[in-house]
């Protein structure tokens, strides 16, 4: 880790004039931005702490029955909230099914939104890699591409975003809310995050200086409450990154889906939602053979970006898997593996 | 730049220089204050080894950057036992096996402090599992961890009106 400055800021425009320096970097857990630090990876001269900035951490209702998500509420706070849980039961899922309850505990909301991809060639310093060193190339092509895109990459950049918060909350419409030195802006999270084109050094639509203040889900959003869920495929049962994922809520109306909601994690640089998939699934049954249809529109531009075909049948499986799920109604209590697939285990069965 | 902050660390309010703004909290802990039982075994967040409790919750330590934790209150492995009285947890660590090396068994002790305090899992030895994945044991003591989280508790439900000191701090 190279040495750097710390500031401590004590309000929004205090952070935004600190952060606006070249080299600095916002603090908030630092789960993600210290671990990185220490392996090189992220090189910031000046550390933010934003942590004490006053009324970021609130989970607030708001008159129009949409809710405003504090930059700084804990994953664990929100996952736990019982009203937000109830609302929005798969954004807990998908929070519950990261990292571990420790993790969870420090990590803050808009420092998830933020985290930066796992690509393992993004993490060692002494692989080539267009994201960190702009120019250098891309070592994960040809390489170890478990874990990369299979959508919307470039050959730039094959990388993913790790986020399973972000894939409901892409599905529920939710904006972020942005606080710069030229006022507050609120931005879809859908074009939040940015594709690789040829510059993935450019993550999101942050500009210098910009901090995110609140993460906002519509009044909409809670319509999917008791048809909403969140499935993650991982190499562990647990505190494992996503293969894929999928987050599907619909609602439904006389035996029919009025609406649907479909997005994939672990797929893309950015939580992938297939508005192409909801499209077909309105108006239809709830059945298997709608839920195909859809899972085949999300994936109908999948490619592999090396040796990771088999993500894309696994994210066709996964989704129809959800909205599955999704149609048999959220369960009263959330499962005691979140977003898991495999069936609730026997006792001892896996230790 | 040199600064201080203030840390209460199992019950002691305590000033403490920070020469360099890079310590993390497990290795203030560790270097600065000789509180050796949080211990480092990956350093990156993916072990548990390093498992404090801040302000009641629990956190990895290798991941807490100290001086952003100015005015907090830490409880590590050390603090738990009232003088030769153990903690519940650390009773039923002994009783079911919870350990062979003993490498990982402060957070995992200080974690299922933290689990039990959380009250996520009810008496569901699966949740108890999932709360606790944030804890390796490379010696796979985990079907004794399980039961001893289990067991301490429902100790610590039966006691709960009097608190002890590890469960007040
Ligand atoms: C072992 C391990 C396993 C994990 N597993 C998962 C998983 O399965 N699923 C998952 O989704 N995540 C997982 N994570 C990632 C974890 O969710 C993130 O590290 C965490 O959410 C980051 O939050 P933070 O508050 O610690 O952010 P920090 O580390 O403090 O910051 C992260 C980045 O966001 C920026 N930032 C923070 N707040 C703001 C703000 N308000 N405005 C602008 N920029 C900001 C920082 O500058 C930094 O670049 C895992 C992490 C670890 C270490
Ligand atoms: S995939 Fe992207 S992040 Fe990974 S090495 Fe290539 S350019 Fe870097
Ligand atoms: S040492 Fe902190 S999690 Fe491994
Ligand atoms: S007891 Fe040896 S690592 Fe857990």
């Amino acid at each position: 880790m190279i040495p750097f400055e710390y500031v401590r800021a004590t309000d929004v425009a205090g952070a935004v004039a600190a952060g606006a320096a070249p080299g600095a970097a916002y603090l908030a857990a630092g789960t993600n931005l210290l671990d990185l630090m220490k392996g090189g990876v992220a090189r910031p001269t000046r550390l933010v702490d934003i942590t004490r900035l006053p009324g970021l951490a609130a989970v607030e209702r708001r008159d129009d029955g949409g809710v405003r998500i504090g930059a700084l509420a804990r994953n664990s706070d929100l996952a736990h909230d019982p009203a937000f849980a109830e609302a929005y039961p798969a954004v807990a899922e998908a929070l519950l099914s990261g990292a571990s309850a420790q993790l969870r505990n420090a990590a803050t909301a808009a420092g998830n939104v933020m985290q930066r991809t796992r690509c393992a060639y993004f993490t060692d310093p002494g692989s080539a890699c267009n994201k960190r060193r702009p120019g250098s190339g891309c070592d994960a092509i040809g390489g170890e591409t478990r874990l990369h895109a299979i959508l919307g990459w470039s050959e730039a950049c094959i990388a993913t975003h790790p986020s399973d918060f972000c894939v409901p909350l892409v599905a529920l419409d939710a904006g972020v809310e942005i606080a710069g030195p030229a006022g507050t802006r609120l931005v879809p999270l859908e074009s939040f995050h940015r594709l690789p084109g040829t510059t993935p050094e450019r993550e999101t639509v942050l500009e210098p200086g910009e901090l995110i203040t609140a993460l906002v889900l519509p009044p909409e959003a809670a319509a999917f409450a008791g048809h909403s869920r969140y499935l993650k495929v991982r190499d562990r049962t647990s505190y494992a990154f996503a293969v894929v994922s999928a987050a599907a809520a619909l609602r439904l109306e006389g035996g029919r889906i009025a609406e649907a909601r479909l997005a994939l994690g672990g797929v893309a640089l950015k939580p992938w939602r297939s508005r192409d998939a909801e499209g077909l699934l309105a108006g239809r049954a709830p059945d298997a053979a709608a839920f195909r249809e859809a899972a085949d529109a999300a994936l109908a531009g999948a490619r592999p970006s090396g040796d990771n075909a088999f993500k894309i049948e696994l994210s066709r499986r996964l989704a129809v898997r959800a909205l599955t799920a999704a149609a048999a109604g959220t369960p009263a209590r959330l499962p005691a593996l979140p977003g898991s697939v495999l069936a609730p285990a026997p006792e001892a069965a896996h230790v | 730049m040199s600064f201080d902050i203030v840390l209460t660390v199992n019950g002691t309010r305590r000033t403490i220089p920070i020469p360099d703004p890079r310590v993390t909290l497990l290795d203030l802990l560790r270097e600065s204050l000789h509180l050796t039982g949080a211990k480092k075994g990956c350093d990156r967040g993916q072990c548990g080894a390093c498992t404090v409790l801040v302000d009641g919750r629990r956190i990895n330590s290798c991941l807490a950057l100290a001086a952003s934790l100015d005015g907090a209150e830490i409880l590590t492995i050390e603090g738990l036992a009232e003088g030769d009285r153990l903690h519940p947890v650390q009773e039923a660590f002994i009783t079911h096996d919870g350990f062979q090396c003993g490498f990982c068994t402060p957070g995992q002790i200080m974690s299922a402090v933290g689990l039990i305090r959380e009250a996520q899992a009810g008496d569901d030895p699966e949740r108890v599992r999932e709360a606790m994945s944030g804890n390796l044991c490379r010696c796979g003591a985990y079907a004794g961890i399980t039961e001893a989280v289990l067991e301490a508790q429902k100790a610590l439900s039966q006691n709960a009106p009097t608190t002890r000191q590890g469960e007040a701090a």
